[in-house]
C-alpha cells in the first residue's frame, strides 16, 4: 500500500497533441480517488501513465515516495482492471487469477491459497474451473477484479470497469467495488465518464477537461461549490440549469425576473473589464412549487410564473420541465458538455428549465405555474472563462453574499 | 412449396459438390490404382486393378534413392517451416502492434518477394549458391524456401495478431509479465490457430516445390522427393517406372495428410471469445 503523487505530469503525443497538461495530484494511502470527465479529457491517459503503459512526457510520478517514471509496469507493483476485462481466454478463472502470482514465482501452495481466498471474497469459488467464455458479464468483471486483488498490490487502477455492464448490474457492482475497497484499504484510482459513479464511489473526485484538472474534492464539495461552469454542468443529474443574466442597474435581468445581487458580487462587477453578461446556474432541486413554500423559506428566494411543459413523476418527487423565454446560455464549456451528452445538435426553442418539485405538488402539464427558487443556491459564472463568481474562499453563497 | 424448392436447391448443390469432388479426386484415385497394378496390366485402362500387387511399393523402398529423398524432403521442409513461422511470427507481431519507421516499406518489400516470379531467380541463385558452397546442400534449399515462405507467413500471422485485443497484452504487463513473457504466455497461445495454419501452408509449399529442388541440387545428398521422382528408373534400364512413380506419389502425400490432420485439431476458431466484452 502506498500513496501516489503526480507532480506536474504531462503527456504529449508525437503528433503534437497534449493529452494531459501539468496534472498535480496527491492521492493518500488507502484513498479512493475518481478521475472523471467527458471522453477525450485525458483521464484514461493519466491512468495509463500511473500504470506505466504510457510514458510520461514531463513531470514526476511517485508511488510510495519513490520516483517511478522510468519503471516498467511490472516493477511498480500496481494492479489494473480494464474496461474490457481483458481476461486470458485460454485460461480458466483459477489460472487467470493465478497468473500474476505465477509470474511472481510464488510456490504452488501459496498461489492456491491466495486464489481461493480472493475467489471467496468475490464469490467466484464455484466458477474457478470455467473458462471466461462461459461466464456472464458480471462474472467476468469479478474475475478481472479478482486478478487485481489476488496479488495485494500497492494500488488498484480501474479503467471504467463497470461501463460494459447493464444498468442494474452496474449499480450492484458499484457497491461491490466500494465495499471491496473499504475492506482492503488499498489506494485506488478509478476512471469513469459517469458522474453518478464518480459521486457515489470516491473519497475524492478529480474532474478533468481537455487534459487539465478542473477541480479536486469530495463529491459533495464539488456539487455544492463548483469552481467553474464546467464542473457545475458536469456534476449532477439532471444537470444544473443555465440562463443568461444581463447586468443592469445593480440587478441581473434573467428570464426568471430581476435577480437582486449582494455587495460582494456587485463589487466584482464594478470593474471596467467586468463582464456585462453572466451565466446564472441553478440546480433542479432548488426550485419548489410556490404553493408549498412556507413564509420563512419564501424570503430566501423569489418566484416566477412559467408554462409547464412536461411532468415526470418519480414517486419521491416530480421532475417538472418549464418553458422560459429568452436566450439559451452559451459558452465553450456548455457546448462541450452538450456534445458529450450527445445533445449538441438538439435544442428546442427558448430554454427549458428542469425543476425538481415535491411529490405533493399538484402541478399539471399545460398550466402556468408559480414556482419559487432559492437565491442562496444560485451560482453566477463568467461566460468568458467559466469562473464561478459566487465562490468565496471555496464556498458558494448565492447572489446575496456580502 | 417452400419445402420442395429447398429440397431442389439442396439436390442441385449436392450434385455440384459431388461433381467437384469427383473432378478433384479422380486423378489421385487413378494414381493410387496404378500404384497397385502389375507392369503387365498397367495400360489396360481398368480403374480397379485385375491383379493387385505391392511390388511397386517394395521397389521404391528397396532403392536407397527414394528413402534418402524422403528424409531430405521431411528434414528440409520441417526446418524451413519452423524457421519461417518463428521469424514470421515475430515480424507479424511487430507489424500488427508497433508503429515504426519503414513499416510500410517492409510490408511492401515482403509483398514484392511474393510477387517475384521464382523462375527468374533460379539462375542467379544457382550461381550464388555455387560460389558460397551451398549448392546441393540442405541450407541451399532451406534458405530460398524461407525467403519465399516468409511473406506468406507474415501476411497470415499479422491478420491473426490483429484480432487479439491489445488490452490482453496490457493486462499481462500489469500482472508482472515482461514483453517476452506477455508474448509467449498470452499472445502466442491465442495466436496458435494462426501459427498452425501458417505452418501448414508453409510446409505444403516447401514439400511440393520442384523448381528450386531440381535447380539447386545435383545428388542424393539433398534431392527432395518431387525431384527424385523425376529421376526414377525401373529395376532395369528398360523397365517402365510408371508403377513405381505412382507408388512414390502416393507415399509422399501421406506426410502432408498426416501433418494437416495433426494440426487441424488445433485450428479451432473462436479461441479468443470471452477475453473481452463483445
Amino acid at each position: 500500500m502506498a500513496d501516489i503523487v503526480l507532480d506536474k505530469v504531462s503527456k504529449k503525443f508525437p503528433d503534437g497533441t497534449t493529452a494531459v497538461r501539468d496534472v498535480d495530484l496527491e492521492i493518500a494511502d488507502g484513498e479512493f480517488v475518481i478521475l472523471v470527465g467527458p471522453s477525450g479529457c485525458g483521464k484514461s491517459t493519466t491512468l495509463n501513465m500511473i500504470a506505466g503503459l504510457e510514458d510520461i512526457s514531463s513531470g514526476e510520478l511517485r508511488i510510495g515516495g519513490q520516483r517511478v517514471n522510468d519503471k516498467a509496469p511490472r516493477d511498480r507493483d500496481i494492479a489494473m482492471v480494464f474496461q474490457s476485462y481483458a481476461l486470458y481466454p485460454n485460461m480458466t478463472v483459477r489460472e487467470n487469477m493465478a497468473f500474476p502470482l505465477r509470474l511472481a514465482k510464488l510456490d504452488k501452495e501459496t498461489i492456491n491459497q491466495k486464489v481461493d481466498q480472493a475467489a471467496k471474497v468475490l464469490e467466484l469459488t464455484p466458477l474457478l474451473d470455467r473458462k471466461p467464455a462461459n461466464l456472464s458479464g458480471g462474472q467476468r468483471q469479478r474475475v478481472a477484479m479478482g486478478r487485481a486483488i489476488v496479488r495485494q498490490p500497492k494500488a488498484f487502477l480501474m479503467d471504467e470497469p463497470l461501463s460494459n455492464l447493464d444498468a442494474k448490474l452496474r449499480v450492484q457492482m458499484r457497491t461491490v467495488v466500494s465495499r471491496l475497497q473499504k475492506q482492503l484499504g488499498t489506494t485506488t484510482v478509478y476512471v469513469t465518464h459517469d458522474q453518478t459513479e464518480a459521486m457515489t464511489l470516491g473519497d475524492r473526485v478529480v474532474i478533468m477537461r481537455g487534459g487539465a484538472v478542473q477541480q479536486v474534492g469530495p463529491p459533495q464539495e464539488l456539487y455544492d461549490h463548483p469552481n467553474n461552469l464546467f464542473v457545475a454542468g458536469f456534476i449532477g443529474s439532471p444537470s444544473m440549469n443555465f440562463l443568461t443574466a444581463k447586468v443592469e442597474e445593480g440587478t441581473l435581468r434573467t428570464a426568471l425576473g430581476d435577480v437582486p445581487i449582494g455587495d460582494r458580487i456587485r463589487r466584482e462587477l464594478e470593474g471596467a473589464d467586468a463582464p456585462r453578461e453572466l451565466i446564472l446556474g441553478i440546480r433542479p432541486e432548488h426550485f419548489e412549487d410556490a404553493e408549498l413554500v412556507d413564509d420563512d423559506t419564501r424570503r430566501r428566494g423569489m418566484e416566477f410564473t412559467a408554462p409547464v411543459d412536461i411532468v415526470e413523476s418519480m414517486g419521491s418527487d416530480k421532475y417538472v420541465y418549464l418553458s422560459v423565454e429568452g436566450e439559451r446560455a452559451t459558452s465553450a464549456e456548455l457546448e462541450e458538455l452538450a456534445a458529450d451528452a450527445g445533445a449538441a445538435d438538439f435544442s428546442g426553442a427558448g430554454s427549458n428549465l428542469v425543476t425538481r418539485l415535491s411529490a405533493e405538488s399538484t402541478v399539471t402539464e399545460g398550466e402556468d405555474r408559480r414556482v419559487w427558487f432559492n437565491l442562496e443556491k444560485i451560482h453566477l459564472f463568467d461566460p468568458s472563462d467559466g469562473r464561478n463568481l459566487t465562490l468565496h474562499e471555496g464556498r458558494a453563497a448565492g447572489t446575496f453574499a456580502d | 412449396m417452400a419445402d420442395t424448392t429447398a429440397t431442389r436447391a439442396k439436390v442441385r448443390w449436392g450434385l455440384l459438390d459431388v461433381a467437384v469432388v469427383v473432378f478433384a479426386l479422380t486423378p489421385v484415385l487413378w494414381i493410387m490404382s496404378l500404384s497397385f497394378k502389375t507392369p503387365a496390366t498397367l495400360t489396360d485402362g481398368k480403374f480397379i486393378p485385375r491383379e493387385w500387387t505391392l511390388e511397386n511399393y517394395r521397389t521404391i523402398f528397396a532403392t536407397d534413392q527414394f528413402v534418402r529423398a524422403l528424409i531430405n524432403s521431411i528434414g528440409i521442409a520441417l526446418i524451413a517451416t519452423t524457421i519461417a513461422v518463428v521469424l514470421g511470427a515475430m515480424a507479424a507481431y511487430a507489424i500488427s502492434r508497433l508503429d515504426f519507421p519503414g513499416k510500410r516499406l517492409l510490408i511492401g518489400v515482403s509483398l514484392l518477394i511474393a510477387m517475384f516470379p521464382q523462375v527468374s531467380l533460379v539462375s542467379p541463385l544457382f550461381e550464388i549458391e555455387r560460389q558460397l558452397g551451398l549448392f546441393d546442400t540442405w541450407p541451399g534449399l532451406i534458405l530460398p524456401y524461407i525467403t519465399f515462405a516468409l511473406p506468406l507467413a507474415i501476411y497470415t500471422l499479422s491478420a491473426f495478431f490483429k484480432q487479439i485485443p491489445w488490452d490482453l497484452e496490457k493486462a499481462a504487463k500489469m500482472d508482472g509479465a515482461t514483453q517476452g513473457q506477455a508474448f509467449r504466455r498470452v499472445i502466442a497461445p491465442l495466436a496458435a490457430p494462426g501459427l498452425f495454419t501458417t505452418a501448414i501452408l508453409v510446409f505444403i509449399f516447401c514439400w511440393n516445390d520442384f523448381l528450386f529442388a531440381i535447380s539447386l541440387t545435383s545428388t542424393e545428398r539433398s534431392r527432395t522427393v518431387p525431384v527424385a521422382l523425376s529421376f526414377f528408373t525401373g529395376a532395369s534400364q528398360f523397365e517402365d517406372p510408371t508403377g513405381a512413380i505412382c507408388a512414390a506419389a502416393v507415399v509422399i502425400t501421406v506426410p502432408i495428410i498426416l501433418f494437416v490432420l495433426f494440426f487441424q485439431r488445433r485450428i479451432v476458431s473462436g479461441l479468443t471469445s470471452g477475453a473481452v466484452k463483445g
